[in-house]
Order: C-alpha cells, then structure tokens, then sequence
C-alpha cells in the first residue's frame, strides 16, 4: 500500500509539474523571440505582443516553479532507500540544476518583469534571454538525472552501491542526448501551441486583427520544424530505449513474443496484461521494425523471452512493465503527435493564401488544438516511466526497494490527498487565470512621439 | 571535502535565511504595514523582484544536501515527512500569492491572497526552523538510519523555540527591511511594527542562543556565533529604537546569520542527532557521497556560486529605490489592461484625471 500511494504521489505530482514545465520553455523562448523583434524593429506591436504573452508566461511560471520545489524534496521525502542509494549519482545533476539554472533563471525572470524601465534596452533584452536559457539548462540537468534512471551510466558498483566516476558519461548517455532533445521540441511545441491557440481565439473574437495575425504566424513558424523533428527524435529515442530497455519498448507495442520482421500493431483489442493473444488487430508490415531498429527486417525481442532472460539475470521476480499503459500511451503519443503535425502545416497552407485570420475552422480547431500537446506530454512521460517499472533505476534497483522504510501508510493518505487538494484548487485558479487574461485586449497601442519612451515596469 | 561540503551547506542555509528572511517577514508584516490595498502592494512590491530568487537558495541548499550528503537528506525529509509537507504547502500558497494577488482587481480575491501570504510566510520559517531544530537536538533514529518516532515525537521544545525564534527575526528583519525600502507613512508604519517586535525578538535570540549552547555543548562559555547573534540582536533592538534603518537592517541580518551558523556549528560533525543511541547519530562521514561526486560538485560551486552572488548583487543595485505607497494608489499601468476601464480608486476620487491617464498609459513612466 505504501509503495502504490507513494508511486500514485509522486506520478500525480510529476505530471502536474510537467503541464507548466514545457510552457515555461516554449513560451519563454517565443516571448523572448517577441521581444527581441521590438527591441529590433521598435515596432509597437511586437511590444504589446511581448506585455501579453508576458502575463501569461509570468502566470505559469508561478505555479511550475512552486510544484518543482515539491519535486525536488519528493526524492528525500518517499523514496529515502533509493535517495541514500543513488544519491552521490542523481543528487549531482539536481544540485547543478539549482545552482546552474533555477537561480539564473528566478533571479532574471525578477529582473525582466520589474526591470522595463530601470534597464537599458539592450540590458532588459538579455534579461528574457537569460531566463529563457535558465529553463532551457534546468530541463538538461533533470534530464541528465531521469536519463540515468533509465540507463544507468559512469559509476562503478562499490560494495554493492552505485558510486559516480565519470560525470561526462551522465552527461553524454545516449538516452540523455536524444530524451532532452525530445523535451526541448516538445517544449516548444507547447509554448506555439499555447500562442496559437491565444492568437486563433483572439482572432476568432474581435481581437486586434493584424497583431494577433503576426503573433499566430510566428507560432506556426515555430510549431512545425517543432512537431516535426518531435516526431523524428521520438523515434530515435524509440531505438535507443529499445537498445537499453529492451522491454519498455516491447510493452509499448505488446510483443509477446521475438519477431523478425515485425509488423506495427496501429490499433488492437487484447493484447494487454493478462492476455497474450488480441483479438483484433490492424497491422502494418515490416514497420515496427524500421521503428524499433531502423532496419528493414529488424528483430524486436518478445516480452515473454525477455522475462525469463531477466529472471536468469536478476533472479525470480517479474519485470515486463504495464503493457496496457505501454500501449496506449505510444499511441496516444505518436497519432496525436500527427494530429497536431497536421493541423500546423494545414496553418501553414493558410498562411500562404493569407487566409489564416479569416479561416474560421481553422481557427476553431486551433483553438482546441492547445489541449493536445499536454495530452501527448502526459503520455509520453508514462510510456518513459512506467516503462522503466519494476525499476526506479534499471538494473540496480527495483521500485518497491526504494521506498523510505518508515514513512507510514496514514502520511502518506494525508500528503497524497492533501497534494491533490492543493494542486487541484491551484491548477483550476492557474486555468482561470490563463483563459481570463489570454481572453484580455491587448496592451493599448502607444502614439508614435512615445516609440522612445521608456515602458513601464511590471508590477504585483 | 567533506568538511567544506558542510560548510558549503551551512553557507546556503545561511543565505537562504538572511535573504528569504525579510521576505518572510515583509509576507507576515503586509497586511499591518500597508493599512489598504495601495499600502500592501506597495509592502509586496518591495520584495517582487527579489523573492523568487531567494527561495532558489533553499532549492539549492536541500539538493545540495542531495548530492553531497544522501543520508542526511532521506532521513530529515522522510522522518520529518508532514513537517515537509507543510511546508512545501505554505511555500506553495505564499509563492503563487505573489503573483496572483494583483491578477484581479476584486476585494474579496485580494484578501485571500493576502491571507495565503501572511499564513505561508508564518509557517513556512516557523516549521524549517523546527525541522533545523530538530537536527541538533535530535530525533529517534535507528541504526540504519531512520526515523522510528510519531508525528508529535518532531515537536521537540528546542525545535520548537527555533521555529518560534526564526518567525520572530523573520518579523524584524523584515520590519526593518520596510523600513529602508518604503517611504512616508508606509515607512513610519513599518519602523512602528519593527519597535513593537523588536524586544520580542531580542528575548527570543537572546533565549535561542543559549538554548543552543546547552544543546550541542557542555562548556559554560558561549560560542563565538552565540555571542555574536546575541550582541547583534540587542544592537538591532537598539538600533530599531534610535531609528537608524540602515544599521538596524544590518544588525538584523548578522543576527539571522548567526543564529542559522549557531545550529550548524552545534551540530558538526554530527548532520542529524539520534535520541535512540549517540551510536546512530548521522554524520558527515556516515551520510557523505563518495570523493569523486563531492569533487565534482565542488568544482561546480566553486565556479557558480560567485557568479550567482554577482547578479544576485547587481538586482539588489537595480532595485535599490524605495516603494512608496503613491504609486499605487492610482492604478498602475496593468500589464494587459482590463477590457473595461478600471474603476477609480476610493482614495482617488476625481479631480486628477491628467495624472490618472498618465500612469494608466504606457506612455507615462513609472515611479519605481
């Protein structure tokens, strides 16, 4: 019991903190981009743009940093025996990640917000980039440290316990390399996502039509090399996790047994945990294997061979992860992933007939076209971790074995349920937030005498 | 190594206190000092663009301890387990009501986030002292180095008083922060505060400092950082009185970083005591990470804590102007203004439209 409600804690609390996470990166990254264009081009719009998707940016940030200092006492707080465990190994990248990363970007974001008018232009402009790069390098080093969980690298086994021994090798783990790459297109995905979706509704009810135009065509700008290299790093961090995490992978696809060459199950019934043959499947050929392998006639080891070589390896135990959520999860990921790839490029096409204000379904489906992204983020941070199960650190330490020893099942129903209640109340008041300012007119436009004059400060 | 990886902890719990402190303080003191909504902003807004890059030092002070020390880290966290939690929900309550609060214009919103401000900002440096307490006056700890005792085994007395303690220098220091940074009543309201508090919190340091002499020593003499946080906080009490702001903000600020060193210094070279057997005490060396990660880590703060220390300066430069209460008596410019004209303010009534416009433009410039 203590395991699961530890588990459901930290998965309930990680995924809340991964909804604001890749805002902050996306739309840090495009206001920083909006105000770059003002302070080049001393256009007005470009001003008022930067003041409005500012807000929102300022909005979310406040919640993802306050449900990261959660993340970062959960490791001490649940899982002590792994936290004593690996600390010397995960605990490095977390501590780089403050002192690197939170302190410069906390510290500018102050600078950026309250410093309009008591910085030089070129100075406040560096402010935004420099949180932005704060949030940029924070994602590496916690994904430096989950990556090490999925494929442990640079230690040597002393006394049975993990010590580090080449912090390059944390840094250059392939999972490392292809898995941040992945956030980062994600991020921005989400960041253009949110932009396109303010600027599609502001379109859609009578706000300014040539501002919010220019803003909707530099998030589509942003969103399709975005979606689409997603997809491409997705499916090389599919044949690296396959390489490492060999049964992730099979999970995700439900192969039960070894196939060479296999074909890609796009939809089933069955299949799932207690049951090793679907009823009902539609299949591709041959590409699973270009997925999993990027050969042609790649070979996928079994979920079934896979197990009884862990159990030789590891001893009695079972170690295939949750294959249903394996499942759905990839896919969930990967077709909402060509949904949202769709919908950008349909915008593109808009753009180019210079249609996108007026199209009124496209802008509608832009619209709603914002929940997606947090859907596959969602997705694709269960196919990663509960993939990874039964370890918290493959190979070295199962999940049940991580556990803080004495924290008793009663803390645990107060945290979880009292976790739930706080984020519950704050994530409805950060959405209504959002809506009511996204919803809000822009910034007045400034008369021409005062394109010089200095912009006011942000203020509580 | 690992004695400077202590002390490389001690320094961020240090900072983390001296610099949160005031914002603490100024978070318990808002709703007094400013007596309406110009007021309190006001109060808030001295701190705005500081607070957030305060509380990294906490991040980073707890996953320093991560990284260097993983025992000391899993048994504090996991013993004093709804201790954290609620802490990490009044710090969650209080940071989000800095920035929400100003996000309507609507009485009964602003009061809520004004109440999850002054409730955040009570708790959350009364219950890290209790936990910080608890460290040196010890815990029921096992020989594999976990906590054995019951929720109400962490409400040690001494944990307690330096949670007491660490609210009531909270509340001067940040007084006297007010102090420095306001103007006009504002101002003379916050040296007010700082004189009411001011005898409290001198008892109450001069208490904790002995308090930790008998904890974590035996000899009869004080410590050097005893001595030095009791001398510093009668100078503050005294200074509050002669009403010299910028010394008393200084006497409050060596008076929080002594107290905060005291504890550490009581503790080394134990990191957690255990009221089970001396034998299980945790210590630096029983709890720190292997050479090579400390060397790592070392080279990593060695290059970055200096330049963290520099800008964090250079914002503290940036915003050095005091925050008067006018400034917000008008509406200030909104980022995104409201789609209908914001009602004018009680204290505003009309007569001053010029003016009014000028600071709801864009075009006007900003007092601050």
């Amino acid at each position: 019991m203590a395991l699961d409600l530890a588990r459901w804690q930290f998965a309930f609390t990680a995924i809340n903190h991964f909804f604001f996470i890749p805002v902050t990166i996306g739309l840090g990254f495009l206001t920083a981009l909006l105000h770059t264009a003002w302070y080049r081009t001393k256009r007005d719009e470009y001003l008022r743009l930067t003041r409005f998707f500012g807000t929102l940016l300022v909005i979310n940030v406040a919640i993802g940093v306050v449900t990261g200092l959660v993340q970062e006492f959960e490791f001490g707080m649940n899982w002590g025996a792994y936290s004593r465990l690996v600390g010397n190994i995960f605990g490095a990248p977390l501590a780089m990640e403050g002192l690197a990363a939170f302190f410069l970007e906390s510290t500018f974001l102050g600078l950026w917000l309250f410093g309009w008018d008591k910085l030089p232009r070129r100075l406040h402009l560096l402010t935004i980039w420099a949180v932005s790069l704060g949030s940029v390098l924070s994602g590496a080093f916690i994904m430096a440290a989950n990556s090490w969980m999925q494929h442990p690298v640079g230690y040597t086994m002393v006394n049975g316990k993990p010590q580090l021994d080449d912090i390059w090798a944390v840094f250059t783990n392939p999972v490392f390399v292809w898995g941040y790459a992945k956030v980062l297109f994600v991020s921005l995905v989400t960041g253009a996502s949110i932009m396109l979706a303010v600027s599609a509704w502001q379109l859609r009810h009578g706000g300014d039509r040539p501002v919010f135009t220019r803003s909707a065509r530099l998030s589509l700008i942003v969103l399709v090399p975005a979606i689409l290299f997603t997809l491409l790093v997705g499916d090389e961090l599919g044949v690296v996790e396959g390489t490492y995490q060999p049964m992730k992978i099979a999970a995700a696809e439900a192969q039960w047994t070894t196939c060479q060459p296999c074909s890609f199950s796009l939809f089933q019934i069955g299949g799932g945990n207690d049951d090793q043959t679907p009823t009902q499947i539609i299949e591709i050929p041959h590409l699973l294997s270009l997925l999993a392998t990027n050969h042609w006639n790649g070979k996928v080891v079994g979920l079934n061979p896979l197990q009884s070589q862990y159990s030789k390896q590891f001893g009695p135990g079972y170690y295939v992860p949750n294959v249903f959520i394996q499942y759905w999860s990839m896919r969930a990921m990967a077709y909402l992933g060509v949904v949202v790839l769709l919908i950008s490029l349909w915008g593109l096409w808009l753009i180019r007939g210079k249609k996108l204000a007026t199209s009124r379904v496209f802008l509608w489906v832009a619209v709603w076209g914002a929940v997606l992204p947090f859907v596959m983020n969602t997705a694709g941070w269960l196919l990663t971790e509960s993939g990874r199960q039964p370890w918290i650190v493959q190979g070295i330490m199962l999940t049940k074995n991580g556990i803080s020893p004495t924290v008793s099942t009663t803390w645990l129903w107060i945290s979880v349920l009292g976790f739930a209640v706080l984020y519950g109340t704050l994530g409805t008041v950060d959405l209504l937030l959002m809506l009511r300012y996204s919803r809000n007119q822009l910034p007045p436009a400034r008369a021409a005498a005062d394109v010089d004059a200095p912009v006011p400060a942000v203020q509580y | 190594m690992v004695p400077f990886w202590f002390i490389v902890i001690a320094v961020l719990w240090t900072g983390f206190f001296i610099l949160e402190g005031f914002d603490f303080g100024v978070g318990m003191l808002h709703s007094l000092a400013g007596q309406d909504d110009p007021g309190r902003r006001a109060a808030i807004n001295t701190i705005g663009p500081l607070w957030d890059g305060n509380e990294v030092w906490l991040i980073v002070a707890v996953a320093a301890m991560f990284a260097a020390f993983p025992g000391w880290y899993a048994t504090a966290l996991s013993g004093s387990y709804l201790v954290v939690v609620l802490i990490l929900a009044s710090l969650i309550i209080r940071g989000v009501a800095f920035e929400y609060r100003g996000k309507r214009d609507a009485a009964r919103w602003r009061r809520t986030w004004d109440a999850a401000l002054t409730v955040g900002s009570v708790l959350a440096p009364f219950l890290i002292g209790l936990v910080l307490g608890d460290l040196l006056h010890g815990l029921p700890i096992n020989s594999s180095q976990n906590f054995t005792g019951s929720f109400w085994d962490l409400f040690q007395p001494y944990g307690v008083f330096t949670g007491v303690a660490l609210v009531l220098i909270c509340l001067l220091h940040g007084a006297t922060f007010l102090c420095l940074k306001t103007t006009g009543t504002l101002r003379e309201r916050s040296g007010l505060l700082a004189r009411r508090v001011a005898p409290f919190t001198g008892a109450g340091v001069v208490a904790f400092a002995i308090w930790t002499h008998v904890t974590s020593s035996t000899t009869f003499f004080l410590r050097p950082l005893e001595l030095l946080a009791i001398l510093a906080v009668l100078a503050a009490v005294w200074l509050v009185y002669a009403r010299r702001d910028g010394f008393a903000f200084t006497a409050t600020t060596i008076t929080i970083a002594a107290s905060i060193a005291s504890i550490f210094v009581g503790l080394y070279p134990n990191v957690m005591v255990s009221t089970t057997n001396p034998a299980y005490n945790l210590t630096v060396h029983n709890t720190a990470s292997p050479p090579y990660s400390l060397k790592v880590m070392s080279v990593v703060v060695i290059i970055f804590l200096p330049v963290v220390l520099a800008y964090q300066t250079w914002t503290y430069y940036v915003f050095r102007r005091r925050v008067s209460r006018d400034q917000f008596a008008q509406k200030p410019p909104p980022v995104v203004p409201a789609q209908t004209a914001p009602p004018t303010p009680p204290e505003q009534p009309a007569g001053r439209p010029g003016r009014h416009r000028a600071v709801l433009h864009p075009r006007g410039r900003s007092q601050t």
